[in-house]
């Protein structure tokens, strides 16, 4: 299949995908207990019946809940999420503002995890009984076991306590204002730690893998049809053998973005990271619908975006996907 | 060590037990394993506290127990320290595993349920019916799983049993299409179609003949599962969105987030409780996937 | 067994010398003699058949050659391999990659699986003549667009961008064997390189390296279990059983007058021998191949063998060279038999 007509399906289909997303969340959330014109009254200190009433027309709330959703379809097309009730601002704009930090963060982890995994990995593969291969061993038993947010506070106690070094919280140092790189490297210095955070679990995960995919690969026979050639090792390993060692880690990583999501919202609590794991606890926290469900079609989108990019980066890696020329 | 793995009476040695009929040799590869023995007396220990720890350790673990911030290992009444409240730490630890892993415990076990349902569905039924459970599998894979069940518990009151159901609500995916291959291979067996011919029911077929040669991978990843499940009900419990009446291990860190480093002891002992759990939930499983796949040893 | 010959020097000085070759595998059940003690020559521009059931090293001998045994287990115990009078086995590992599919080439069994699946095949042929040969990118694929056509690939230089997928077996064997003989080797390896191939896609595989052979003077290690092929590519023959040559002599000599009792039923099991049609494999001769395990203290056909004495069961038998150019090793034929002898009926 051409990469446009594969694009193209690809694309239709998330966008129903979408779709159906904001149509479960959407009547979950009306049809649980509660009445949404109570949780606005409640923000605005209480209302009585007229003003109530008055709430319900403003968002629609007074309509059947099939022409509300479908309004609120229409109005996503467009672009249009609705008005947070918690902030009185477009769901939209609240989004954007924290979509960049979340992706930037779980963007980092996962290049983190799957680099600093693989090359473990690949030097575990390479002598079976050496340190590596025994600090993946433990890696991935402790990777799994840890709470995520349990280590986040556990690095939050070492640097903040006993090795002051790192910034442990935000994103921004409000003391620190310039522009360009002085901001970028700002963000950088407080990126470290959430982001080491959330990639360990992930780093764990990878490096056995990729150690038990590079042992498959080096024992088959293109390996040693690339020795008998008299390529030096480095290149029998890291031309001939990582790339193709790769294709499961990359179907792994692809499969586990949502996870990674998951895991940001508690990475991005401990850290009070501004992104959009702590805009969907304050949201949820605080009953603000529209918001809570313009996070969940956004994260939806980011994982359908990932598991798009994964299929390229398998397609890229592995030309038997892809058509003749 | 000798004394820990009979002294556990925790269900995955409920598992293991159940495995032993049809495969006494996968418990004799089991035992030898050190590391899955000690994942054994982890969960030992574990059990132990979950049982007795109240009845040996009758603390309220939402009392004002002595003065904020008491260190640990400092004050004979409260031997773990209390926390910003003043709340005792030993008491929440005594405790807190009971939410955690019961909650753990149901969730996988409901998620298991449907993820099997599901996948045994799709799998042996195929054609339309495989058709719509894989897009529901995949509607429900694009939703961080986290985020849904945050979402999901806010609308239905935070009680142990909505977040048990919460959490089998979002997590089923993996187990389904794991299930759903196992079900399309065994379905095409000889066996499988000599029993058919003999006149057999769909369901009798999916539950007697095909199910039991499914288990063993469910089996072990059944084990993840539950860690998973463990971890994630601490996860809930930490953002402060499961039972607010209910101590928790992932209640006592989330409670006391915003003083780290005022208190240290309340949110690095109950950690180490939830880390020492899912530690030995895992380590039972790799021993449980080394017994029933002997050859495979990575994944 | 000595790897002296009573060749005249010179020119016909062998190419190839491996002598003595022996590796052992360290397994659960203790250590593996793989080989034993094997040797053979190989003359410039010859081709030299190596025959034996599956299993009984013939594999094994090749990657020892090209030092590409996995170690561990493996281990190369003792012996040599000399090229041009080179020892391989003492290089340093550099100096041996420089060797490896420049002097000494090998292909495969398996072409399906012998090729990386996410190289082209042009970049997999010019990789090592940009390694070897010390050629830039461009020239590099130009040589491996030439290697393709003389290997008979059609529009090869379109091909070069293929993937191994785009290729069926026979061409995957085609562009293995270009590969090989990109740097013009003095020999090749061929490792059964038709097993896996359909019989009429064989014949060409054949022909096409005897014309190679022709054109180039690459001397030839043909490894192969196929009696047909041997008699029409082969200018000598080794037989191998259980790790250790048994028998060696000119292609002629070993079809008509096999010696060892070993050979005999090999040839006898291919029938219609001079033109058995290439494919017919081997019939099996009754009994099964010792353990390697236990070095072998006394002949290791002798449990299968008719002509079985009991000192046979009691001291392996020493080399012995019945006739100018032939060796076999079997206590039927002691060293003092005269170069005439007749084989046992």
């Amino acid at each position: 299949m051409s990469l446009f007509l594969l694009l193209a399906k690809r694309l239709a289909y998330a966008l129903l995908l979408i779709a159906a997303v904001q149509a479960m969340n959407f009547t979950l959330i009306r049809a649980a207990p509660g009445d949404p014109a109570e949780v606005i009254a409640g923000e605005m200190g209480g209302a009585d019946e007229a003003v109530m009433a008055q709430i319900r027309a403003t968002y629609g709330l007074d309509q059947p809940v099939p022409l509300q959703y479908a309004r609120y379809i229409v109005h996503s097309l467009t672009g249009d999420l609705g008005t947070s009730y918690l902030y009185s601002r477009p769901v939209v704009d609240l989004i954007l503002e924290r979509l960049g930090p979340t992706v930037l963060l779980v963007a980092t982890a996962l290049l983190l995890a799957m680099v600093i995994g693989t090359l473990l990995g690949v030097a575990a593969s390479r002598r079976p009984d050496s340190a590596a291969s025994g600090v993946i061993t433990v890696l991935s038993l402790v990777g799994y076991a840890m709470p995520v947010f349990w280590t986040g506070i556990l690095l939050v106690l070492l640097f903040g306590k006993v090795l002051p070094i790192l910034p442990i919280a935000g994103m921004r140092d409000v003391r620190i204002y310039g522009d360009g790189w002085v901001v970028m490297l700002d963000v950088l210095h407080h990126l470290v730690l959430p982001a080491l955070t959330l990639s360990l679990v992930y780093l764990a995960q990878y490096s056995r893998l990729a150690r038990a995919s590079m042992l498959e690969v080096l024992g088959t026979d293109y390996i040693r049809t690339a020795r008998a050639k008299g390529l030096p090792e480095s290149s029998v390993v890291y031309k001939h053998a990582l790339r193709n060692a790769l294709m499961p880690v990359v179907t792994v990583a692809g499969l586990q973005f949502g996870n990674l999501i998951s895991g940001a919202v508690l990475v991005e609590t401990v850290f009070s990271w501004p992104g959009l794991g702590t805009l969907a606890l304050d949201a949820i926290l605080g009953r603000d619908y529209p918001t809570v469900l313009g996070v969940l079609t956004c994260s939806a989108a980011l994982v359908i975006v990932a598991n798009l990019l994964t299929d390229l980066a398998y397609r890229w890696l592995d030309p038997r996907l892809r058509g003749r020329r | 060590m000798s004394a820990f793995p009979d002294s556990a009476p925790s269900p995955d040695t409920a598992a293991a037990e159940a495995a032993r009929s049809p495969g006494r040799e996968a418990w004799r590869v089991f035992r030898r394993n050190k590391a899955a023995l000690l994942g054994l007396a982890l969960l030992g220990l574990v059990a132990l506290v979950m049982l007795l720890g109240p009845t040996l350790y009758p603390v309220d673990p939402f009392g004002l127990a002595s003065q904020p911030f008491t260190e640990p290992f400092t004050n004979a009444a409260v031997p773990l320290g209390s926390d910003y409240l003043g709340r005792d730490i030993l008491a929440g630890i005594a405790v807190g595993g009971r939410a955690t892993v019961t909650v753990g415990l149901a969730a996988a076990a409901i998620t298991v349920l449907i993820g099997v349902t599901v996948g045994a569905l799709a799998g042996y039924f195929q054609g339309w019916a495989d058709e719509l459970l894989t897009r529901l599998t995949e509607l429900f894979q694009v939703l961080p799983s986290l985020l849904f069940a945050m979402v999901l518990v806010t609308l239905f009151s935070p009680s142990l049993t909505v977040v048990t159901l919460a959490i089998g609500a979002v997590s089923w995916t993996t187990t389904a299409r794991l299930a759903r291959a196992e079900f399309m291979r065994l379905r095409r067996l000889e066996y499988v179609n000599a029993v058919r011919a003999m006149g057999a029911g769909p369901l009798r077929l999916m539950l007697r003949e095909v199910l039991p040669n499914a288990l063993p991978p469910l089996i072990v990843s059944a084990t993840l599962i539950v860690g998973t499940a463990i971890l994630f009900e601490a996860g809930l419990s930490f953002l402060g969105l499961s039972d607010p009446n209910v101590m928790s291990w992932g209640l006592m860190i989330g409670a006391n987030r915003a003083y780290i480093l005022d208190c240290w002891w309340a949110v690095t002992f109950p950690g180490l409780a939830i880390f020492v759990t899912v530690l030995g939930v895992s380590l039972v499983g790799d021993g449980l996937n080394d017994a029933f796949n002997p050859r495979l040893h990575q994944r | 067994m000595t790897a002296s010959t009573t060749t005249p020097s010179g020119d016909d000085a062998p190419l190839l010398a491996v002598d003595g070759l022996s590796v052992q595998f360290q397994t659960r059940r203790g250590t593996a003699h793989v080989l034993d003690e094997v040797g053979f020559t190989l003359a410039r521009g010859q081709t030299l058949g190596l025959v034996g059931e599956s299993g009984c090293g013939k594999s094994m001998t090749a990657l020892a050659m090209m030092r590409l045994i996995p170690q561990p287990p493996g281990r190369i115990a003792a012996g040599s391999v000399r090229l041009h009078g080179r020892e391989l086995l003492a290089l340093p590992e550099a100096e041996m990659r420089r060797v490896r599919g420049n002097r000494l080439s090998m292909i495969f069994q398996e072409p399906m699986t012998s090729l990386n699946p996410v190289f082209t095949i042009g970049e997999q042929i010019a990789e090592s003549v940009r390694l070897h040969l010390g050629l830039d990118r461009r020239a590099a694929l130009a040589h491996a667009v030439d290697m393709l056509a003389a290997v008979g690939i059609p529009a090869p230089a379109r091909r070069a961008h293929d993937y191994p997928h785009h290729f069926s077996g026979g061409m995957r064997q085609r562009a293995m064997i270009a590969m090989a003989l990109a740097c013009s080797p003095d020999a090749l390896i061929a490792d059964e390189p038709t097993t896996a191939l359909d019989v009429t896609v064989q014949a060409q595989i054949f022909d096409l390296m005897a014309e190679l052979r022709e054109r180039t003077g690459t001397a030839i290690l043909l490894i192969t279990h196929d009696m047909g092929a041997v008699a029409e590519m082969a200018d000598r023959v080794a037989v191998m059983y259980a790790g250790r040559i048994v028998e060696e002599g000119g292609v002629h000599d070993i079809l008509e007058r096999p010696l060892h009792p070993y050979t005999q039923g090999l040839v006898a099991c291919a029938p219609g021998r001079r033109r058995t049609a290439p494919g017919e494999t081997l019939r099996e001769i009754p009994g099964t191949v010792p353990s390697l395990l236990r070095r072998a203290e006394a002949c290791a056909f002798a449990e299968r063998c008719e002509h079985a004495r009991p000192l046979c069961r009691q001291r392996p038998p020493p080399g012995s060279q019945p006739a100018s150019g032939r060796r076999v090793r079997c206590w039927l034929y002691p060293e003092t038999t005269p170069a005439d002898t007749a084989s046992p009926a």
